[in-house]
């Protein structure tokens, strides 16, 4: 097979999504944790990049990185009090959770192999840019309905957080 | 750079995922465990949508779309939670937040 720089790109991000998605997981600060979380998540919106679909790539990059992300750092700052919060881990539990997870790795990847009409697919022709698609397709054809539960949705999830998180006042 | 490399790279991030939501002692890191199985799931569907339905049919990414949306839904509610959680019992290990337990 001859050298593509392509293929090396694509690794260099698989690599660096799984690398980082370890340290997520295995890192004691959980600050660092958190910066390691925000590699994994770019290397999957470079990964999007890969599958052909700009608009998800970029839509990850502004609401998982942008906002989720942030989200996540303010709730480290108010709740650890200090920054070097250590995470305690303890033996049974690793070694539970260690069982459980590589577990379902295994079924599912025995799945994976074991799936003839999933070997050797060939990606389709190049695409155009999919933004005007999704576009028409969100507007005005059948996923019209999903967009505007989704918009409730979030609504719902505004509304719920602001009142949850507030303080609360007892008028009597 | 075939559909089982990536599903390859999706199904590593969901164990990893549920690797730190069942060892992690700290509601945040459990939330960041969330976040992985989000991504490998949309990730998945982005890659089937590229690879398996017809090249003009990009319906697998719209749902991927709606998938972003309700991780930014969950998280919000979440930390909210989580705030609230910390102000009664000043800490966020769910073991010893342990009030219902009967």
């Amino acid at each position: 097979m001859e050298f593509n720089p392509q293929q090396l790109v694509f690794y260099l991000f698989a690599l660096l999504t799984i690398g980082s998605a370890v340290i997520v997981v295995t890192i004691k600060n959980i600050v660092y944790a958190a910066f390691s979380l925000m590699v994994t998540l770019f290397s999957v919106a470079g990964l999007y990049v890969f599958l052909q679909a700009d608009f998800l790539a970029a839509t990850q990059v502004i609401v998982y990185v942008g906002g989720i992300l942030v989200l996540i750092l303010f709730g480290v700052m108010m709740t650890s009090g200090r920054l070097d919060l250590k995470l305690k881990l303890e033996r049974g539990q690793l070694f539970w959770g260690g069982v459980v997870s590589l577990t379902i790795f295994g079924l599912l990847l025995s799945v994976i192999t074991n799936t003839p009409q999933w070997e050797n697919v060939d990606a389709g022709a190049s695409q155009e840019p999919t933004t005007r698609k999704i576009g028409e397709m969100i507007m005005k054809e059948e996923f019209l309905l999903p967009f505007e539960i989704a918009s409730i949705l979030l609504l719902v999830a505004l509304i719920g957080a602001a009142l949850i998180s507030r303080k609360e006042v007892r008028n009597e | 750079m075939n559909l089982q490399s990536y599903l390859v790279i999706s199904i590593i991030l969901f164990s990893l995922g549920i690797f730190c939501v069942l060892t992690r002692r700290n509601a945040i890191s459990i939330l960041m465990g969330i976040e992985l199985i989000l991504n490998s799931c949309n990730l998945n569907f982005a890659a089937f949508s590229r690879f398996v339905t017809p090249p003009d049919d990009i319906s697998g990414q719209i749902i991927a779309l709606f998938g972003i949306v309700l991780a930014a839904a969950e998280a919000a509610v979440f930390l909210a939670i989580i705030l609230a959680i910390y102000r009664e019992f000043s800490t966020i290990s769910p073991d010893e937040t342990d009030t219902l337990k009967g």
